[in-house]
């Protein structure tokens, strides 16, 4: 069994890759990722299953949590039920994502501000070396950069040194770190399409 | 410009297949890492302890351009899952993606098989936290608290909102490692993590866990690419220079 998921993973893989550069491939490229979003539609019941096994679980052990984790089990199936009832595009059905879920993850993205400025001060208390430094000053220079500050434009900071800073050191490295990123996805997606790791199939 | 891409992935497969026979015997060298060694003492810790890891491969799906990263975290979890099995507490594997939670589940079932100890895998320790990357990550935070969380590791795609979850780690006086393939993240784990792996780094973290020949094989392909793409920008740079080009 394991011979046999080894052996359609690697030609799947294959023509999946061939497709991308050979366009009369292009169809069966095509046709083979529509079944892998199929496939992901289907997992992710599987996943909201594990989700509620998981709470469900928690609830019964009676551990650490449970209200939250009823709660959340509560919430999913009114949502569920609602959504089958009314339909996903239902005026109703939007406006419970745009009243609790737009918002909730909004607020995160807010939190994150003040956890960054937070993080960003104790960065000197737990790595005080030269990375760390040169990391505070460039923000402090961006920022003072970019903000608009009573007292006018800093001249110098403002047409030379952070677009200096932005276009040439930032995006320097930048192109460098994405390069590396981009050749460590290539060699493990040979790694994967050779056989050497199995994401899948068990051991 | 579509073949010279499949003649970039056919010389890298070329490169990994003669790399892989050369090196067959010879051990792997590699370079110090100092977050990958003390990822290595924390993993350590937690087993002794008889605490928990997490391990959060992010939400990115693998039919994306970001799927390599998860596929990376999966390796290591892997390594990870073999380690820890015969922990009193398993290591949960917690993702933002439904295809990429089944194949932590499998990969989680893989490891306890590999280290002998198949009859202690749990379907529940490859878990689904949410479907949006926020989301995703908020789900994280109860199972550090929870859950004796000594050591939480990510590795995987994530975004800026993996600060939250190196906040939370902080306060929880847990060991976190961070690594992501997108830059924001890279700069906010930088700031909140105690340990961040930069760049490439984060396809290195399985190798530096089990060093097999295979694993260091394609390390020394990325570096022989690496070159490649170096000469080629310097020769570039020059022709332009001289107006070559």
């Amino acid at each position: 069994m394991r011979i046999v998921a080894f052996v359609l993973a690697v030609l799947t893989g294959l023509i999946v890759l061939v497709g991308y550069f050979i366009p009369a491939l292009a169809p069966v490229e095509s046709l083979l990722l529509n079944w892998a979003i199929i496939l992901t539609g289907m997992a992710a019941l599987v996943g909201v299953l594990n989700l509620i096994l998981v709470h469900g679980t928690k609830i019964t052990q009676r551990e650490k949590g449970t209200v939250y984790s009823a709660i959340l089990l509560v919430c999913l199936f009114a949502t569920l039920v609602f959504g089958i009832a009314l339909g996903p595009d239902h005026p109703a059905m939007l406006s419970l994502v745009n009243a609790i879920i737009v918002p909730v993850e909004a607020s995160l993205m807010a939190l994150l501000a003040v956890t960054l400025l937070y993080a960003s001060i104790r960065l000197l208390r737990r790595r005080a070396n030269l990375m760390s430094i040169l990391f505070i000053a460039t923000a402090l220079l961006m920022l003072a950069g970019t903000a608009t500050l009573p007292f006018g434009e800093i001249g110098l900071l403002n047409n030379f040194l952070r677009p200096w800073i932005q276009h040439v050191l930032a995006l320097g490295g930048a192109r460098g770190i994405l390069i590396g990123v981009a050749l460590g996805t290539l060699t493990t997606g040979l790694r994967v399409l050779s056989g050497v790791d199995r994401p899948y199939g068990g051991k | 410009m579509n073949l010279v891409g499949l003649g970039l992935v056919g010389f890298s497969a070329f490169l990994l297949l003669i790399l892989s026979l050369i090196k067959r015997k010879s051990p792997p060298k590699l370079r110090n890492i100092p977050a990958l060694t003390r990822l290595y003492r924390a993993v350590g810790l937690s087993v002794e302890d008889g605490t928990r890891l997490l391990i959060g491969l992010g939400s990115a799906s693998l039919l994306t351009q970001y799927g390599g990263a998860p596929l990376a975290g999966l390796r290591l979890l892997r390594h990870l899952t073999e380690r820890t099995s015969l922990s009193d507490r398993p290591p949960i594997a917690a993702s933002g993606e439904p295809s990429l939670a089944l194949l932590s589940q499998d990969t989680l079932e893989a490891g306890y098989q590999g280290a002998g100890a198949g009859e202690f895998y749990q379907p529940t320790t490859g878990r689904l936290t949410g479907m949006t990357p926020f989301s995703s990550m908020a789900g994280m935070i109860p199972i550090m608290h929870d859950e004796n969380v000594s050591a939480t590791v990510l590795v995987g795609h994530f975004g800026v909102e993996a600060a939250l979850l190196a906040e939370a780690a902080e306060r929880q006086n847990a060991f976190l490692i961070g690594s992501s393939d997108a830059l924001s993240a890279q700069a906010a784990l930088f700031a909140s993590a105690q340990e961040t792996l930069i760049g490439e780094e984060l396809f290195a973290a399985s190798t530096y866990l089990e060093a097999g020949a295979s694993n260091s094989t394609s390390l020394t392909v990325q570096d022989v690419l690496r070159w490649i793409i170096i000469l080629a920008l310097l020769i570039g740079s020059g022709l332009k220079l001289f107006g070559i080009i």
